[in-house]
Order: C-alpha cells, then structure tokens, then sequence
C-alpha cells in the first residue's frame, strides 16, 4: 500500500489549496499536481490495492492492471497539457472543478468495484457541468442544466443496474460480465453507452461540449467518452451490438459534422465519430481490436484536445464561434494554424500522425474479423473525418472568406499547450514503440506497410479532391440541427405546458370547487358537530358521572370502618358461597 | 518557418503552385497504389490499385449530398433561434 499513491487523490486533495494560491505560486502549483499525477501513474505497478468491506460489500479501491495503466497515462499528461492551457484564467473555480473531473476520471479507472465506479462516475458528471455553468452566458446555463440532468438520470440507470447485478451475481467486483447479459447487466451498459455518447443517446455531448468555457472544453472532450470507452473495454467487450453501434456512431458524426456551424459543435460530432471507432473495437473483442480500440482512444485524446485547444484559441481572440463569421485569420495566427492542423492530420489518420497507427488497428481487426461492411463504413468515416476537420473546418476558420477580424495569437501558455499537444501527436505517429507496449495485448502490427501507406492517402487526398470540387455546396448556413435532444427539449417545454395550463387549471378548478361547495358543507357539519357534541355527548358522559358518583355515595354509607363488621361480612359471604356450591352443584 | 508554409495555403498568389502540387500529390499517389505489393489482400476490392482513392472520392460526394438531403429535405437543419 505505501508504493501506491491513488493518481485520483493527488488530482482530488490537490485541488482544494488552489482557492488560496495567486500569480505565480499558483501557475506553479497547477502544473506541479499533473507532473506528480505523471510519475505517480508511471511508478504503479500492477496489483489490487485498498481492500475492504463497506455494507457487508468487498470494495476494491483501485484494481491496476495494463488496461488501466494505458488510460491514466494518457489523462494525466492530458491534465497537464490542459492545465498549461488554462494557466492565463484568474479564476480558481474552473481550475478545482477540472482537477476534480481529471481525479474522478482517474478514479473511475482505477476502480476495482462497481461502488467506487459509481461514486467516481458521479463525481465526473458534477466536476463537467461546473465548466459549462462557468461560461455563463444563459445559453450555456441551460445547456449545463440539460447536461447535468442527463448525466444524474445516466447515473440513476447504472445504479439501478449496478443493484440488479450485484444481487444476481453475489458481487460487486467491476470485470468483464460473464455469460447472457441479464437486466442488470443491460441497464449498467446504458450507462456506459449514455457516457459514450452513442447514438441515440449522444446530444448531451453535442448540445453541451460547444456552450462550456473555451478551457473547460478542452477537459470536456478528453475524459468523460474515454472512461466510457474504459469501462466498455472492462466489462463488455466482444458483445456483438457493440460493433454495430460503433459503426453507426462513426458514420452519425460525420454526417451532422457536414450540417453544423458552430466549429466546436462541429468538433463533438466528431467525437461522437471517432469513439465509434473504439466502441466497435470493443464490440469486436479480438485482442487487436481491443488494442486498436485503447491506443485510439490514447490518441484522440491528445489529437481532439489539440483541437478543442485550436477552436478554442480562435473564440478566445475574436468572440466568434461560428464559421459563417469566421476566415481569413492564418495571416494573424500561423502558429495557432499550424498546431490545429497536426491535430486534424492526425484525427485524420495522415500517415506519421497519431491517428494513423492506431485508427488503422481498429480497421484492420474488422478486416481480420472478416466484417467487411464495418471496414468499409469505418474507412468511409475516415473520409468524413479528413472532410471536416482537415478541410472544411481550417478552410472555413483560417482561411476562406477574409472576414477582416482583428486577431492575434492567442497567450503563450495556450501555444505552448498546442505545441506539446502537437509534438505527442507526431511523436506517436512516427514511434508507435512506446505506444503499443503500453496496450493491454502483446501487438502483432505494422503499420507504415506500403500498401497502407497508399491506400489511406488515396483515400485521404481524393477525399481532399471531392471538397475542392463541391466546396461551394459546404458553405456554412446559420443554421442549427436537430439531433436526439430535441425530445427531451421539446419534451420539457411540453411538460412545462401540461403543467401550466392543463394542470394549473385543474388545480384552480378544485380550490374553487372546495371553497364554494365544500368548504359551506365542513362549515355546516362541524356546527352540527358541536351541538351534537354539547347536548347528546356531554349529555351521556355527565349522566355516566353523575350515577357513578350517586354508586360511591351508597358504597361509602356502607363503609364502616371497623374490622369485625368486614370479617363478618367475609364469614357471611363464605356461608353463602359454601350454601350456593352445597344446593346447586350437588 | 511555419508562417510561410501556412502563407503558401492562404495567399492568393499561390494560388496556381498550390493547385498544381496538389495534382501532382494526387497523380503520385495513383501511380503508388500501382507499385506496392498487394500480398495480403483480405477482400476482392483490395486488390484493385487505385480501389482507395475511388472509394475516398465517392465516400466524401456522398456523405456531403446525403448529409445536405437530410438537413434541407428530411428537415435536420432548423433556425437558429428553433429552440427559443
């Protein structure tokens, strides 16, 4: 227990000094708390630790095996990069609510039992809302409250299921579930599946992502998918809807991405797209697609924060999120162009980008699975991904139209952020090494073939080649678009109704009846009822009384006092008792 | 370094070099796909040269029209102020 210090604690402790920090004591003290995340993630070692009992239940604080290793080492130095990031806000609440959110992420990953994955998942949902209720704006206060609901209602169905499944299989131990999914098992894969994003119950993410702050998207868009697709990856892998889900999820992204104009809602379709990749990894369940699933969402992480970041940095220097406003800034802002595009290379899988060696192994493990319609509507996803994050996105933000905006390159700690984030993503892309012997399976799996090589550019630049030809059909309209939330939108606007009008009027409906009809009626019998009370009740108790005392006023003239007449009486009772048995019973 | 590269995507004055690197990519890559060894080809498809820039081509006119179908004709794309 002593060569083990929880990554989730020191995120956790560690935020709440924050408040009392300022300048540079703070800026210090944010990046040293992910530093020490990162060694403390790198000295773990495999084991079980924090063993114990709560309500007659085995509770395993943290279960580290390879699995989880990947994860936390990818959040960690996603905290860091995160944290430079937001290093310039003056504010100590954004900086708490994201530490939190990185610490319960960390502990969800690490939780051995299904109580202290609950707890962890929860804390996640809350620490996220913060940073969308911190952008401020009233859109954005809406849009958090709509979050927050459908996380709370996520968290009641995986509680609900967690229960179920517990009493159905004697034990709270989080691993892969064995055998026919019961209903237990089915309500704790809604969970996962609502945290996933998975269509249709994916718009928290796209309605949510786009209204948080510009640094709090950054965090946003890292954890809450990812430990979804952790958790996916523990409990559920090999389940056949898994892959079908995945697939439709990759291909639902792409095709909202082509309608949307806000860039950072644009960007969360595409997290939508790129986390079916991994949800159909795990729906496959070989050993190289559960890799090609981890080391994907190793790589997104980095690849989608850099974009975030790059978004982001545009709405911090001109106010604008929409690409119908936006174009013509790559002359005030190169390098913020040049970090953005690393990332849309490599969530596009350009070979020697990080998408390319990790995208490739979820395709290939379809392939190998002999799932051809999943390869080909994977590989046509990546086309939409090159489409609107390489192309339509940059061309419409940075390049385009000239809007005539005045802008600048965003603060040092924001570029110095993208160009780590930047560096990971070519890094990764170019060694792949360090990155495969992290996953979970031993990996079997070239990348940088010949025939991949050609094979992705052809599909990557013809793609490229489509966009030049119709690019005037992709101009942007102001213009939004409907997805999933709209039933529970509208469904709360109609329940706003019924309860205003319909239910309001019944109600008014009933005071009036009560207080013309029945109200005179109480009124009438409770008169009744008292002079009921006065003339026949009390009538009946003071007669009782007054016999009772007449009875005690007889008794008391029979009382003496002397002893020799009450023994008397007892002999005289005796003989009569003694006459009464002698006469009768005999 | 990077000013000029990402000026050399931007300027109009280069607008013609770009046009034409960009086809000589485009040439490059189908005379590439012809060369490289097609060993391990899973599917049938696979072992068509030049199969992955068609499909690359045709998936991206397609996402781009079935996308603009459902968001003008199926009704997907609504005023900005629908949820007002």
């Amino acid at each position: 227990m002593t060569d083990f210090v929880h990554p989730a604690l020191i995120f956790i402790l560690g935020a709440l000094p924050i408040p009392f920090f300022t300048g540079l004591v703070r800026k210090s003290y944010l990046v040293l708390i992910p530093v020490l995340a990162i060694v403390a993630v790198m000295a773990i070692e495999p084991g079980s630790y924090g063993e114990t009992q709560f309500l007659g239940q085995e509770i395993l604080i943290a279960k580290v095996d390879k699995l989880s290793i990947v994860f936390a080492t990818v959040f960690t130095i996603m905290a860091l990069i995160g944290t430079v990031y937001a290093l310039h806000l003056s504010g100590a609440g954004e900086h708490v609510a994201a530490f939190v959110y990185v610490g319960s992420a960390l502990g969800v990953v690490f939780a051995g039992d299904y109580l202290t994955l609950y707890l962890f998942w929860e804390g996640m949902a809350f620490a996220s809302a913060y940073l969308v209720f911190a952008q401020g704006a009233g859109q954005a206060i809406r849009a958090a409250f709509r979050y927050l609901m459908v996380h709370v209602t996520g968290g009641v169905v995986l509680l609900g299921g967690i229960l179920l499944h517990g009493a159905a299989a004697g034990s709270l131990l989080f691993g892969p579930v064995e055998g026919a999914l019961d209903a237990g098992a089915y309500l704790i894969l809604a969970g996962f599946l609502l945290n996933a994003a998975v269509p249709p119950l994916n718009a928290w993410l796209t309605d949510a992502y786009p209204e948080a702050t510009v640094t709090g998207a950054v965090f946003m868009s890292a954890f809450t998918t990812k430990t979804a697709v952790y958790v996916l990856a523990r409990a559920f892998p090999g389940i056949e809807l898994l892959v079908w889900l995945g697939t439709v999820m990759a291909l639902y992204g792409v095709i909202y991405a082509v309608l949307e104009n806000d860039c950072r809602r644009l960007l969360a379709y595409h997290i939508v797209s790129q986390v079916g990749y991994m949800v159909a990894g795990i729906g496959i369940g070989t050993e190289l697609a559960v890799n090609g699933a981890t080391s994907h969402a190793f790589a997104h992480i980095l690849y989608k924060g850099l974009l975030f970041m790059g978004a982001g940095a545009v709405i911090y220097v001109t106010g604008r999120r929409k690409l119908s406003e936006l174009g013509g800034l790559y002359k005030a802002m190169p390098l913020t162009v040049a970090f953005y595009m690393a990332g849309a290379l490599a969530i596009s899988a350009f070979p020697f980008f990080s998408g390319f060696v990790s995208k490739s192994m979820v395709i290939a493990a379809a392939a190998q699975d002999h799932r051809a319609l999943v390869m080909l509507a994977l590989t046509m996803a990546s086309s939409g991904t090159f489409l609107h994050t390489g192309l339509k996105l940059p061309y419409y933000m940075f390049f385009g139209t000239d809007r005539g905006l005045q802008a600048r390159e965003p603060p040092g700690n924001m570029l110095v952020a993208m160009g780590v984030a930047a560096a990971l993503c070519i890094a990764i892309g170019i060694f792949p090494g360090p990155l495969y012997a992290l996953l979970p399976y031993p990996v079997d799996f070239e990348p940088y073939t010949g025939v991949h090589v050609s094979e992705s550019l052809g599909i990557l630049m013809f793609t490229a080649l489509g966009f030049v030809i119709f690019l005037r059909a992709l101009d942007p309209e102001s213009t939004i678009s409907l997805d999933t939330d709209w039933f529970y939108r509208k469904g709360a606007r109609a329940f706003m109704w019924f309860a205003e009008r319909p239910l309001a009027r019944y109600e008014k409906a009933v005071s009036d009846v009560s207080e013309t009809a029945v109200l005179p009626f109480l009124h009438g019998s409770a008169r009744t009822g008292m002079r009921l009370d006065l003339n026949g009740v009390d009538g009946v108790v003071n007669g009782v009384a007054r016999s009772i005392l007449d009875g005690g006023g007889v008794l008391r003239r029979l009382q003496t006092g002397v002893v020799t007449h009450y023994v008397l009486a007892m002999i005289a009772g005796l003989i009569a008792a003694i006459l009464v048995f002698a006469v009768v019973w005999r | 370094m990077i000013k000029p590269v990402v000026g050399f995507f931007g300027d109009e004055q280069y607008a013609r070099p770009r046009r034409r690197l960009f086809y000589l990519v485009l040439f490059l890559i189908i005379v590439a796909d012809f060369l490289v060894s097609r060993d391990h080809a899973e599917y049938l498809w696979e072992r068509l040269p030049g199969w992955s820039a068609a499909y690359g081509f045709g998936s991206c006119v397609l996402l781009i029209f079935v996308s603009k179908f459902l968001g003008h004709r199926a009704g997907l794309m609504r005023r900005e102020d629908y949820y007002d």
